[in-house]
């Protein structure tokens, strides 16, 4: 008679601890660590210490697959409950409100290289589009141009920049907007930043040849300040959020291109956490475009009134991104 | 079991993790992407009522939109690494390096679903949506970087989607898993031993014919005809000394017990057999040449 297996008693002993943790775990994957109360709280990481220490002991001592088993599950199942994230939604949003722009003053560069394709192709399409019309067809797909295009006749292109619109165009502006050209060519830009950065700046000038074509179009008819009194309310921001996307894109590459100390694998995914963050803000920055493009541009005919939205939006993001989260040390490191 | 990621917790655990395979992750994704459908159909109707046309197909591109970028966040965020697909297929998402899944990257894993899924699909059917302008070779470039996009998952060696990569996350396959009662105390508690091995007799099996037996002994239901052929097997290795017939089902749980109590035994003074050869190894080190 070979007498009882050591880890039977040792399974006796420890099993109440572990069906505890059990159950606890089950309630947190359930509902979130706020079904605990105060006591189990508290008693969550105590139970996954000594089920955590458990496990190593079985691992030594048991041969009994299934208990084995069931203690590697419950460990890894109590640790991701323990070192899961805990902060609540409304608490993460505050933090992430004030990390962001700490994150996009240090992505500066990025950016900054990501504004000067976006500039530099603007002005070119203007540029060549002013010389010779023709070429506003080099730089805007018939698509896009939505009967906007030189042969349109200049009265036309006014009533576009001031047509009224009812409150089911507003919906279907924002809604548009939400696969607007302008949040894709965000997205995709950063996207694509990890494979060399080239179709991120890419992506940004020929935006800027698109916009900088439209620019020459109107200039020339002599509707330049009223392209611009429709274009920039909305458009600060907007293009803001599209050159923030391009810099975390930029970002991205930066870190392909030189990884430092690191590898580059990691150098990506180290620079993908602070530029998806980035990304995330200029997205809601998107948002608030599309709302102020659907809203408030179809509301609104009085083109000063339209400079005066533009110039407030323009000094408000300036001075969110260059004032806020200054007071934390190494603010916008790490992760959001 | 394959762990094809180890994780060593903050106490020094080392955490094993087997990779979710693509097949449950995709069927996961189809679970969540039809609970999406629903809330968005059921915004889309109302809209059909009254409006129709337009304004239902913006509300629903809207509605679409908000579901499919919170969704996931969300859950990942609230449920442990868990959307209810991946709950429903035994998945989670964990951080690669073993630290906390941070909301950062749960937002950034979740951001580029939009370029692997949405955008590949727009760029298919409709390419003018996405590329304004550009020659053809440019619309084709962006196309294969796209469809690159989609495939990475089945390039990468670790089943990476483009979202992984970029928040540093993966996807294991984490089973609940139940624990069952104890197959070598019931004998004890509830009834003695019926047949007893000498040392010697418990020299012959490692720790994996150990766990092959296991998985026979719990399965719900095998064939008499089965349990006896193994326990015949079982018999002529020890030298099982008497030929009158057994009961097998008896036979192996004593047998299992006995013998796991023997390879325990030999672990607290070093000796791990991993199986019947490293057992024959062990019995005999002279013959090992």
């Amino acid at each position: 008679m070979a007498g009882e297996p050591r880890s039977v008693a040792f399974r006796r002993s420890r099993e109440a601890t572990w069906r505890r943790l059990e159950a606890l775990v089950e309630r947190v994957e359930q509902r979130g660590p706020e079904a605990l109360d105060a006591d189990d709280a508290r008693a969550l990481p105590r139970l996954y210490r000594a089920t955590a220490s458990a496990l190593s002991v079985a691992r030594a001592i048991a041969l009994d697959r299934n208990l084995l088993d069931y203690l590697e599950s419950l460990t890894a199942r109590a640790w991701l409950c323990v070192y899961g994230p805990k902060r609540r939604v409304g608490e993460s949003l505050a933090r992430f409100a004030r990390w962001w722009p700490a994150a996009v003053r240090r992505l500066g560069g990025p950016i900054g290289l990501a504004a000067l394709a976006l500039v530099a192709g603007a002005i070119a399409g203007f540029a060549l589009t002013v010389g010779d019309i023709d070429l506003f067809y080099a730089f805007v797909a018939e698509g896009y141009a939505q009967g906007r295009d030189p042969t349109t006749p200049t009265a036309e292109l006014r009533d576009g920049l001031y047509g009224e619109h009812d409150g089911r165009d507003m919906l279907l502006t924002f809604a548009s907007f939400l696969f607007g050209h302008n949040a894709r060519i965000g997205i995709a830009a950063f996207g694509l930043g990890a494979l060399f950065g080239l179709p991120t700046l890419y992506l940004m000038l020929s935006n800027g040849l698109l916009l900088g074509a439209f620019a020459g179009l109107y200039h020339v008819r002599g509707l330049s300040l009223d392209l611009w009194g429709w274009l920039l309310p909305h458009g600060v921001t907007e293009l803001g959020a599209v050159v923030i996307c391009g810099g975390a894109g930029v970002a991205l590459a930066r870190a392909v291109l030189y990884p430092g100390r690191r590898t580059r694998w990691d150098a990506l995914v180290h620079a993908g956490r602070t530029a998806a963050g980035v990304v995330m803000g200029a997205v809601v920055m998107l948002f608030v475009a599309g709302l102020i493009e659907g809203l408030f541009r179809q509301l609104v005919q009085d083109i000063v009134v339209r400079y005066a939205v533009a110039g407030a939006t323009a000094i408000g993001w300036a001075a969110y991104i260059v004032l806020v989260g200054r007071e934390t040390d190494g603010a916008g490191e790490g992760d959001p | 079991m394959k762990r094809e990621y180890s994780i060593t917790t903050p106490e020094g655990i080392a955490l094993g993790f087997r990779r979710a395979n693509l097949g449950d992750r995709f069927a996961a994704f189809l679970v969540d992407m039809g609970i999406i459908s629903l809330v968005v159909i059921a915004a889309f109707l109302p809209a059909v009522w009254i409006g129709g046309g337009d304004l239902a197909i913006a509300l629903a591109l809207l509605v679409g939109f908000l579901a499919r970028t919170f969704y996931f966040t969300l859950f990942e965020w609230r449920r442990r690494g868990r959307t209810p697909g991946k709950k429903r297929l035994g998945l989670r998402v964990v951080d690669a390096r073993g630290g906390v899944l941070s909301p950062g990257a749960i937002v950034a894993r979740n951001l580029t679903r939009e370029l692997e899924t949405f955008i590949p699909l727009v760029a298919a059917f409709e390419p003018e949506m996405l590329i304004d302008g550009g020659t053809a070779l440019t619309r084709w470039i962006t196309l294969a970087w796209l469809i690159v996009f989609g495939l990475l998952p089945v390039i990468t060696r670790e089943r990476l989607r483009l979202g992984d990569i970029v928040a540093g996350t993966r996807v294991v396959a984490l089973p609940e898993v139940a624990l069952l009662p104890d197959l070598a105390a019931a004998p004890i508690t509830e009834r003695d031993a019926l047949y007893a091995f000498t040392p010697a007799q418990l020299g012959h099996y490692g720790n994996r014919e150990l766990h092959v037996l296991e998985d026979v002994l719990r399965r719900p239901y095998v064939e008499p005809a089965t349990l006896r052929v193994i326990s015949e097997k079982i018999r002529r290795r020890i030298g099982w000394p008497d030929d009158s017939p057994v009961e097998p089902r008896r036979f192996l749980e004593d047998f299992y017990a006995a013998q796991r109590a023997g390879l325990e035994r030999g672990l607290l003074f070093g000796r791990r057999h991993a199986d019947k050869a490293a057992a024959r190894a062990a019995r005999s080190p002279g013959d090992r040449s």
